[in-house]
């Protein structure tokens, strides 16, 4: 059984899984605060025979202190999360040398165009694959990512990277992944009833590997 | 003591000649109003329940025939297994049922109706005659989501947020009359709320009792204005984008079809343009009720009132300007993103210093745990949890791995089952006294407390683990993925838990049936509250009172030492106190 985050295969499980863990620390303190606050009141300040309340209509320092604790939390948070936010899916965000496949989703599969061997998509040497992405190790990938009919979600839990996939419109998505191995890539947006299968796989092999791959690739789809 | 046990509406002077329909069918008294919808929204839960019942199954027991599944015919469950068509299906309308035709009616339909004359002092609303169609509405709005189960291709397939264009056309979802059905039902919920919350605001603002000046109206009475105006204002976007989808279904306007020249993201902004003041709509009169519970439980004054109506205020306007939050992998501009995040951060500000509030209300006080007051402090706790795990959500960075997965749902439920839900069952039970004159079993309430509080916690928070390993939502089976097979024990461990919590529904349903006929009779006030309805015999007479009372004080006066009892009602009259400067109004 798993009960943590998936494991670790891009660049953005760093940052993502940092920010996680940081937020975990800082929710956890105040869920701690308030449950063993809540229990506590309720074991001491239980109706007993002769008690009165205390009468208070509040206390403006309390109050005070508890608005600006959250509010200085909540604003640092947003900064930091905003600088990841930015370096992951700022408009400017994809790295110049991001090795492009494009990616067309339909009710229900996932349909990959590689740029074949000069690197470059629409040309006359792209080749199309359903239901596989192969990408290779410690370079930046970006998928460009365009719909048939309904919205879809390309979702790799391992990468930490999900995009929605819109009809009508041409989103770029990227990441890069840091460990070969083979992990699935899910619709996470109700896409209709085939929408539990619309599942695909994503090769990550070394560089050599996939420079292999391609060749046999744009040779089978070339026949 | 006041204790006095009147029983019949005769007990009142007005002579009334009302035949029986207009009592109690198309009645103009916001009471009966008020329980209609209790009646019928409680049936509403009762079927959203059913459904994720189903859901359950499948996902705990994929392929295996469900118990009682026989009945569901061929399309939807051939041998009682359910098909990922029927799934779809369930999965929308569970989400829609609990949200447009559940808890939304529970908290405003019943309690806004029930709860504002009474609590500021006025003999009914102001437009009684507008409140009765709002009921009308709404129930039509109800039968017509209902019916859209029986149709041929069956009902909506699109989940409860009906992303276009997978709702907007028939071959993409598979589904044509049930699709439009639901568009025209949404139309009368948008019609039903907007005529409510008319009526709320006018009525709070004009017939408040003399002496009932804004800051000495109860939280719940707060609540619930804050509440109407972001109805008046949300629930006509959601009609409006409800009549474009439908104009896209039957006319083939196409809208929302890129195919044909629309915007997929239109739908998006108009839907959560709505859906985020919506969850607000479905929170807010829980913290207010929740408020009046906890003061009443405590025996100690609300503490900071004046900061918990700000945060209503700050709520209600910060809602405005997060919706985007639900749409941060959409497609839309990353850096909208940005400062959707930011207003999303900013208002768990105000949820902060509300659960604060209410620790600092019950701190030194001296707790009665009575039904509701339990039902209260496990709102506070479980809220805590949903607001918390909203702060993962609304960064950026991470809801790009966790948004859609099984986290979501997680932090759904826990502010509208862990809240609302748990404040809804507090503020029946407690209500209930003033509505029918009886009061509900304490020991069975304190059962059905406990049973829902164990397996509503194992059934969600397991969720919180399956979201953050990454499991989509919606799945009809999620064992088609290799990396969620694991989960399976988790998943029926969740399933299991799930049943038991249905199964522990029906003691709160036997016991709301019983005690209407076999309950103890209700005593005038019998939690010693200070609010004007408690003046009233139980249940309250028609057109409330005589005389409306004259308010003389704050609603949440308990253990003063201006009184040797723990409450002080808002209308008892000191030596000391003085007559408001308004002169009271006569009674009609
Ligand atoms: C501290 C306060 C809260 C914060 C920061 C917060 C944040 C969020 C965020 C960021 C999302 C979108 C997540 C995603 O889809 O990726 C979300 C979803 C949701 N929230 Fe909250 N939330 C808060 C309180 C509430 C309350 C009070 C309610 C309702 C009573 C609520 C109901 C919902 C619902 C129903 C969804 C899911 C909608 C859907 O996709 O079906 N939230 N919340
Ligand atoms: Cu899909
Ligand atoms: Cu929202």
């Amino acid at each position: 059984m798993h009960w943590w985050l998936p494991p670790k295969a891009s660049t953005f499980t760093g940052p993502i899984d940092g920010l996680f863990l940081a937020i975990l620390i800082i929710t956890g303190i105040a869920f701690v605060l308030v449950e063993v606050g809540l229990i506590w009141f309720i074991v001491q300040y239980r109706q007993r025979p002769g008690r009165k309340a205390f009468y208070t209509h509040g206390n403006t320092r309390a109050e005070v202190i508890w608005t600006a604790i959250p509010a200085v939390t909540m604003v640092a948070l947003g900064l930091i999360s905003n600088h990841y936010w930015v370096e992951i899916k700022g408009r400017n965000s994809i790295p110049a040398n991001a090795y492009p496949i494009g990616v067309h989703a339909k009710q229900f599969e996932w349909q990959m165009t590689y740029p074949g061997a000069d690197g470059k998509l629409g040309t006359g040497d792209d080749f199309t694959i359903r239901n596989q992405l192969h990408v290779p190790v410690g370079r930046p990938i970006v998928v460009q990512l365009s719909a048939e009919d309904v919205i879809h979600s390309f979702y790799v839990p391992q990468f930490r990277v999900r995009q929605d996939v819109v009809p009508g419109m041409d989103i770029k998505a990227w990441f890069q992944a840091t460990v070969p191995g083979t992990y699935e890539i899910g619709c996470s947006q109700l896409c209709g009833l085939g929408h539990y299968r619309m599942r695909a796989q994503v090769f990550v092999h070394t560089q050599e590997d996939y420079d292999a791959w391609m060749k046999q690739a744009a040779q089978e789809a070339s026949q | 003591m006041t204790s006095v046990a009147a029983t019949a509406h005769g007990a009142h002077a007005h002579h009334d000649d009302r035949s029986f329909v207009q009592k109690y069918i198309f009645s103009t008294d916001h009471k009966i109003i008020g329980i209609q919808f209790l009646f019928v929204s409680l049936f509403f839960l009762l079927v959203g329940g059913l459904l994720a019942m189903q859901m359950r199954w499948q996902l705990g027991f994929p392929g295996k025939p469900m118990p009682g599944g026989g009945v569901l015919p061929e399309t939807m469950a051939p041998g009682g297994v359910i098909l990922p068509e029927y799934y779809i299906q369930l999965v929308t309308m569970h989400g829609t049922f609990m949200v447009f035709f559940a808890i939304m009616p529970l908290l405003v339909g019943v309690f806004a109706n029930f709860l504002i004359p009474l609590k500021i002092g006025t003999h009914d609303m102001a437009f009684p005659r507008i409140n009765m169609w709002s009921f009308w509405t709404f129930f039509i709005g109800g039968l017509v989501m209902l019916s859209s189960l029986f149709v041929p291709d069956g009902a909506a397939r699109a989940g409860w947020t009906m992303y276009a264009p997978l709702s907007a056309r028939h071959d993409y979802s598979g589904a044509s009359l049930g699709q439009e059905l639901w568009s025209v039902s949404i139309i009368f919920v948008g019609l039903s709320s907007i005529l409510g919350s008319l009526n709320y605001i006018t009525t709070i603002i004009n017939n408040r009792a003399p002496g009932m000046t804004w800051f000495r109206m109860p939280l719940s009475v707060w609540s619930l204005f804050i509440t109407a105006i972001l109805g008046l204002l949300a629930l006509p976007v959601l009609s409006g984008a409800a009549i474009m989808l439908l104009f896209d279904q039957i006319i083939g306007t196409h809208f929302f079809d890129p195919a044909a020249g629309g915007q997929a993201l239109l739908w998006q902004h108009l839907f959560w343009f709505f859906g985020h003041p919506e969850v607000y709509i479905l929170i807010l009169p829980a913290m207010g009720m929740v408020s009046d519970i906890i003061a009443n439980g405590s025996r100690k004054p609300i503490f900071g009132y004046h900061s918990m109506v700000f945060a209503i205020v700050a709520i209600a306007f910060l809602g405005w300007i997060v919706w985007g939050h639900h749409m941060f992998v959409s497609g839309m501009n990353p850096t909208l993103g940005s400062s959707f995040m930011v207003s999303t951060l900013v208002i768990a500000v105000p949820s902060a210093v509300k659960t604060f509030n209410w620790m600092g209300t019950m701190w030194r006080g001296n707790l009665r745990f009575h039904v509701p007051m339990l039902h209260a402090v496990a709102f506070v706790a479980m809220f805590v949890i949903g607001g918390l795990s909203g702060i993962f959500m609304a960064a950026t960075p991470v809801d790009m791995f966790i948004h859609d997965t099984y986290f979501i749902v997680a932090h759904l439920h826990y502010v509208l089952f862990g809240g609302s839900l748990f404040a809804l069952f507090g503020a029946i039970t407690y209500w209930y006294p003033k509505m029918f004159g009886r009061m509900m079993s304490e020991p069975w309430g304190k059962v059905h407390f406990w049973l829902t509080f164990l397996f509503y916690n194992c059934t969600f928070f397991p969720m919180h683990i399956t979201g953050m390993a990454g499991e989509m939502r919606r799945l009809y089976d999620p064992n088609q993925y290799t990396f969620l097979q694991p989960l399976q024990p988790i998943r029926v461990f969740i399933s299991i838990s799930a049943f038991l919590l249905f199964a522990t529904q029906v003691i709160f349903f036997v016991n709301f049936w019983w005690s209407l006929w076999k309950g103890k009779q209700a005593p005038q006030n019998p939690w010693e509250d200070n609010g004007l309805e408690w003046s009233l015999p139980s249940p309250a007479p028609h057109g409330n009172w005589e005389k409306v009372p004259t308010v003389y004080r704050g609603p949440y006066e308990f253990s003063s030492p201006q009184s040797t009892e723990d409450y002080l009602p808002q209308y008892k009259k000191l030596p000391t106190d003085r007559e408001p400067a308004r002169a009271p109004v006569a009674g009609h």
